[in-house]
């Protein structure tokens, strides 16, 4: 196996608050390999977002109590000092938001900011980041790009806005691309394209990917490798096979359960969650789910479940059985679908 | 942008006119005594108020006397453009004494402007990148007195203190820098706009502060770091780039409102302004300088927001005016 772009290691991001300590993340160890592209999906509050703000940098030491490893290249990036943190932030791992209309600055054009990140990271005159930023732009899918660099965000649609964040992020050719729930704001049709134009450029600039999201249908066909995240926690990971034909954890069915599907032959409603995830204050004792669970037992009110592997690669934090978790998946969840 | 200011303009002339149409109605139509009364001075004669009462055509009907006045206006009279008529009080022209009263007024809020500029704003700043620290807490403590603290409030208990009791001060009145020379203008001047730009620092400082930390919050400034831009970049370009925009509108409608008079201001440190003359004038009964202190007071506002519409449009580009 190759040497892993990034590996995190034990990381815990808690927010001290007025009300208490937030563990927004948990205990959270996974790898990323290059060229991979990882699904990073749970609900809001599950930590997937601040898992890697918290590898961007942008989450400090300010706010939170952050323990752990983030390890870029064999690198810990937490332990880096802020100005080489930033060096990295943007031109080796870059990262793109959810709501592309907010997150370009309103008052400059939209070929300026993407030239501005250029400029921050090399050494190169201010026509040239000019002509790089348009040119960003051509590949990102915009047409007359040179119209469009001397725009201002509010004359692009949401899907321009994203197409150009996109464009700003991969502008340095980084090794990595977080996309933070990047289709969530858009309209469907325009999704599909985002999510389309992410795997091409993936491809072309040799970067690996992660894509955080709640819809365990946006990252089927795109994702190489999914974890579940739940109350700061990894409950659940395995390939796109596992996590979709055998997933071992009752969470991951309940996400399941709550895709809607167009060929669905089944006359059922979709199944949602019940219950609201906990408050990170106040985590449940032992399985942070079983309030939630329909298949609790007295264990899982005590002892915290591991993430064990299956078979090397599919893993799961539950106390279930594996006899069990097969058998309620393929009579109960199977079923359904 | 060429035609909405255009329009604009003759939006402010009409405002003005019904401004001083308002105007002319109380001190002129209102009053139960007749203003050639009040002009022909003590125990006048009925000859002597009836030739008042002609000379400055009230005996015409009020639709002419309104006209007249208006023409006065627009093509100035004896006196020049525009025409500001005559005081009964000082029995002299008004122009005179109304653009000098002018300049006594737009030394005092310039001045003034400037310092609650360089006062208010980067405290506002300091304060909201560092929320909560100690010199938040004192700052914010600080503009808490000031916005409180009225200025005839102030101006007296400055006076007392650094004037009266330490001397460290000169005392009030005005001291042209043309005929006293600029030490002894600057130093005459340095209380009042202390006092005036005190409560305007005070009110910029938290406005600064809370539109910063807003901005701070916004997800342009995560898009800003993410990039990997230096901090310092990301809050002098991208946060306050967005957050003094606000700022800008509001400091053009206060100094527009500060042109037309700072009232209080003037008349605790004894300065000749046109605040000040606008109080005198109503106390005496003095008609004309009354139009005209109202119709000066009246355009700087009007146009200051003129002004400060225009300069939106420049700073923000999802504003324009067609």
């Amino acid at each position: 196996m190759p040497e892993p772009l990034l590996e995190v290691r034990d990381l815990k991001v808690h927010f001290p608050t007025e009300d208490g300590l937030v563990k927004a993340v948990d205990g959270v160890s996974f790898t990323l390999q290059p060229g991979e592209t990882l699904g990073v999906v749970g609900e809001s509050g599950s930590g997937k977002s601040v898992t890697f703000l918290t590898v961007m940098g942008l989450v400090t030491t300010d706010q939170a109590v952050i323990e752990g490893e983030v390890l870029f290249r064999g690198q810990d990036l937490l332990k880096l000092p802020k100005d080489e943190m930033r060096n990295i932030r943007g031109s080796k791992i870059s990262m793109i938001f959810q709501d592309p209309m907010t997150s370009l600055h309103p008052f400059y054009k939209v070929g300026y900011q993407i030239a501005e990140a250029i400029r921050t990271h090399q050494q190169v005159s201010k026509h040239e980041a000019h002509d790089q930023a348009v040119e960003m732009l051509r590949k990102v899918g915009i047409p007359k790009p040179e119209e469009r660099a001397s725009q201002y965000p509010h004359e692009f649609s949401g899907g321009m806005r994203q197409r150009a964040m996109i464009g700003m992020a991969l502008s340095l050719n980084p090794d990595m691309l977080v996309a933070d729930e990047p289709t969530t704001a858009l309209d469907v049709t325009v999704q599909a394209q985002i999510l389309d134009l992410i795997d091409r450029l993936k491809a072309e600039f040799n970067a690996s990917v992660v894509v955080i999201t709640h819809d365990l249908g946006v990252v089927a066909e795109h994702c190489d490798d999914i974890q579940v995240m739940y109350a700061g926690k990894i409950v659940e990971f395995g390939n796109r096979r596992d996590i979709y034909y055998g997933p071992h954890h009752p969470y991951t069915w309940g996400l399941l359960g709550s895709i809607s599907r167009l060929d669905s032959t089944s006359k059922e409603r979709l199944q949602p969650i019940k219950g609201l995830p906990p408050s990170l204050i106040f985590v449940p004792p032992g399985c942070a789910f079983h309030p939630r669970c329909p298949y609790a037992f007295d264990r899982c009110r005590t002892d915290v479940p591991e993430l064990l592997p299956v078979d090397g690669h599919h893993a799961s934090a539950c106390h279930l059985s594996l006899a069990d978790k097969e058998r309620i998946f393929q009579e109960e969840v199977m079923v359904r679908r | 942008m060429g035609r909405y200011i255009v329009r604009r303009l003759l939006w402010v002339v009409f405002v003005l006119f019904v401004i001083t149409l308002i105007t002319f109605l109380i001190f002129f139509v209102m009053p139960p005594t007749d203003p050639a009364i009040n002009f022909a001075g003590r125990q006048p004669t009925t000859e002597l108020v009836a030739e008042v009462r002609h000379q400055f055509g009230l005996d015409k009907p009020l639709v002419v006397q309104i006209g007249l006045f208006y023409k006065r206006i627009f093509f100035g009279d004896e006196y020049g453009w525009p025409g500001m008529g005559f005081s009964f009080v000082t029995r002299s022209a008004l122009k005179p004494i109304i653009l000098g009263r002018l300049s006594v007024t737009m030394q005092l809020a310039l001045g003034a402007a400037m310092m609650w500029v360089l006062l208010g704003i980067p405290t506002g700043i300091l304060s909201a990148l560092r929320p909560r620290s100690i010199f938040d807490r004192l700052a914010m403590g600080f503009a808490l007195i000031g916005v409180s603290a009225p200025v005839f409030f102030l101006g007296p208990l400055f006076l007392y203190l650094f004037w009266y009791k330490l001397r460290l001060a000169p005392g009030s009145g005005y001291y042209s820098i043309g005929q006293y020379g600029l030490g002894t203008w600057a130093s005459h001047f340095i209380m009042p706009w202390i006092v005036l730009a005190l409560l305007y620092a005070a009110f910029y400082a938290r406005m600064t502060r809370a539109n910063l930390i807003e901005t701070m919050g916004q997800d342009y400034i995560r898009t800003a770091r993410a990039k990997g831009l230096p901090e310092r970049r990301v809050v002098f370009k991208h946060g306050l780039r967005a957050s003094l925009t606000p700022v800008v509108t509001m400091f053009g409608l206060d100094l527009g409102a500060l042109l037309g008079g700072a009232f209080i201001t003037e008349t605790v440190f004894n300065l000749p302004g046109i605040g000040a003359y606008a109080i005198k004038s109503v106390a005496s009964g003095d008609l004309y300088a009354i139009l005209d202190v109202t119709i000066i007071a009246g355009f700087f506002i009007t146009f200051a927001n003129l002004v400060v519409d225009v300069v939106y449009a420049f700073l923000d580009p999802r504003v324009r005016y067609s």
